[in-house]
């Protein structure tokens, strides 16, 4: 018990773990194991030079810049490209990695490379699948509602966001996509409808009025307040 | 070439790629025969860590065989099978001459707080994977090696990462003889590190998870006790309780950032990414640990801020350690425990999957689907 200097005894003794589990004790002294100390000055790695030569850096490289100097290797993967790109470099250019704005624009910058990779995808010749790409066919194939159902899986409960995280972004970009149609077809018809309202302006009535009434709506008082919001305002 | 390639959060396929090319003098280009699918890779396939591309190739735990070197490669030649360790490492700089092989300075322009590593997101320098068909690999006189003759394809793929990291949480966590050892965690790293606890002399080895399955094989594979805190109303009391009140000796947390438990951490975490992952694995050992006692994180997380208990680990004295492995200082040791028999690293491979279906790898080994503990990948070209 914790309450006296005694420490717990233990269910088998060191004779008896050697016998049932096999190289009990093979690393009980610290000399054996390789990573103590932590530090090895001096440990042979195989390296022959001081410095490394230099990798060609064929675009500018974006780099931390908690770094003094660009490091002379790295990786080529997927460069910097369209608003994501220029996210990520603004984040890099900025920001420490000791910032979360940082890393917060990084994050952001990956959901927006996700939608722009979409859209591209789109318009190629193998666009996005998600029925493919999400694997979800393993919950057919490897036993998808009896693995959750078996024992008391504390993570069932939160599965049902990953299909919202999957398709959030599709929903948010098709509802944007949406509204931004809308807009347009909106302001195409107020510029078609022009000239009926420059003549009602000649007759003394409010644009607005005329507006109104050619989308089949209530004609507004110009001496009451206009509320913040109304569907269809633009 | 064929290759896995990120698509957005919960999305991957394999698609046509560009051969890695040498862009660097010493370079090499490995045609990859195994890969596999590690829990880290589910924070980059959930869009956890910050700067994962869309077009970026996963994997940080291959082998294969020497395709092309590199002019100034001497220790490697073509034809050569060799195992590569997850570290990119240049072998020169401050920190690699210490041995501190995962905190190279001259492998990644992008974050100076971690270093190289294969398939890893830009935040760790933006180097395309191993599951694919062939890999570039940097610096090919300092981190591959070849595979011996004796050892097994599937034991050396999993010296890659996941082994060498379970031996290497077990030694942070300073165990002596007779030490209470607690992982929480029973994948793959927790499995290893169970099992190294009993070479560093411990006591008793209790593990920690919520899935029966995987419990199953920490009795089986690390013979420790197992708890299921699903089952525990509150799984630090529990562990007070079975401690004898003092609390475990030594814990090592191989979770991660995406540990369940606690609700609210979880979904601010591993859903929203208002952290940087879920601490609720981490905060439970600090709990569950005794005062004095050491806490081995293992566990990889995100570098924004997470909701970390630190008072109390500052109240009761801990001893907090951690890092990434440098995988190819464990190697030799733990080549000889394989050979003595001591451990024998693929009994917790559960699925071995081709490259053409690793969509549905990822969504089994991220939805804990069909008993998986680690799915091992075969590019087409192996």
């Amino acid at each position: 018990m914790a309450y006296t200097a005694e420490k717990p005894p233990l269910p088998e003794t060191p004779e008896q773990l050697r016998a049932r589990i096999p190289g009990w004790g093979a690393d009980l002294d610290p000399r054996d194991r390789p990573s103590v100390p932590r530090e090895v000055p001096g440990i042979e790695t195989g390296a022959h030079w001081d410095f490394p030569e230099r990798q060609v850096e064929h675009s500018p490289r974006e780099r931390s810049i908690e770094h003094g100097t660009m490091p002379p290797v790295f990786g080529t993967s997927a460069p910097l490209k369209g608003a994501s790109g220029a996210i990520r470099r603004f984040a890099y250019e900025r920001y420490s990695e000791g910032r979360a704005a940082h890393w917060l624009l990084l994050i952001a910058a990956d959901r927006v490379d996700a939608v722009e990779s979409h859209l591209t995808a789109l318009a190629s010749t193998r666009p996005d699948n998600l029925l493919t790409e999400t694997g979800i066919k393993a919950e057919i194939t490897h036993h998808g509602l009896s693995s959750r159902t078996a024992g008391k899986r504390v993570d069932v409960g939160h599965q049902a966001l990953d299909p919202v995280i999957v398709a959030g972004p599709w929903i948010v970009a098709a509802g944007l996509t949406i509204l931004g149609a809308d807009a347009l077809r909106r302001r195409i018809d107020a510029r078609t409808a022009r000239p009926t309202t420059s003549t009602a302006q000649g007759t003394g009535t409010g644009a607005g009025q005329q507006m109104g009434q050619q989308a089949g709506t209530a004609p507004v008082d110009p001496t009451v307040a206009a509320p913040s919001y109304q569907p269809g305002m633009s | 070439m064929r290759a896995m390639v990120y698509r957005g959060p919960y999305k991957v396929r394999v698609e046509e790629k560009e051969m890695p090319r040498i862009e660097h003098p010493n370079d090499a280009i490995v045609r990859v025969t195994l890969a596999a699918i590690c829990g880290s890779d589910l924070h980059l396939y959930h869009g956890l860590m910050p700067d994962t591309r869309v077009g970026h190739t996963f994997g940080h735990e291959f082998i294969g065989v020497v395709e092309q070197v590199g002019p100034s490669v001497q220790n490697l030649k073509v034809g050569d099978r060799v195992m590569v360790p997850f570290n990119i490492y240049c072998g020169s700089c401050f920190f690699c001459a210490r041995g501190l092989f995962s905190n190279c300075h001259n492998v990644n322009p992008n974050a100076t707080a971690v270093g190289g590593i294969y398939g890893y997101s830009h935040t760790t320098g933006g180097y395309d994977g191993g599951q694919s068909e062939f890999v570039r690999v940097p610096f090919a006189d300092v981190g591959p090696a070849l595979i011996p003759e004796w050892l097994e394809d599937e034991d050396a793929l999993l010296c890659t990462d996941a082994l060498a990291t379970g031996y290497f949480g077990a030694q942070l966590a300073d165990i002596a003889e007779g030490d209470t050892v607690a992982v929480f965690g029973a994948g793959p790293v927790g499995l290893y590190a169970a099992r190294s606890a009993w070479l560093m002399g411990a006591g008793r080895v209790i593990v920690i998870d919520h899935l029966d399955y995987r419990l199953e094989k920490a009795r089986t594979f690390a013979h420790a006790e197992t708890i299921n805190f699903a089952e525990h109303d509150d799984i630090v009391v529990e562990m007070k309780r079975t401690t004898g009140w003092i609390g475990a000796d030594r814990v090592v947390d191989a979770v991660g950032a995406e540990a369940d438990g606690n609700l609210t951490q979880h979904v601010t975490g591993a859903k929203l990414k208002l952290q940087g992952g879920s601490p609720v694995a981490l905060n439970w050992a600090i709990d569950a640990v005794r005062k004095g006692g050491t806490v081995s994180v293992m566990g990889a997380y995100g570098p924004i801020f997470s909701a970390v208990k630190f008072g109390d680990a500052v109240n009761k004295g801990l001893t907090l350690r951690m890092n990434q492995c440098p995988v190819k200082r464990q190697w030799p040791r733990l080549f000889e425990h394989i050979r003595n028999g001591y451990i024998k690293p693929n009994e917790i491979v559960t699925h071995r999957i081709p490259l053409e279906h690793i969509a549905e790898g990822y969504h089994m080994f991220s939805a804990k689907l069909d008993g998986c503990i680690k799915p091992v990948i075969v590019p087409s070209a192996a």
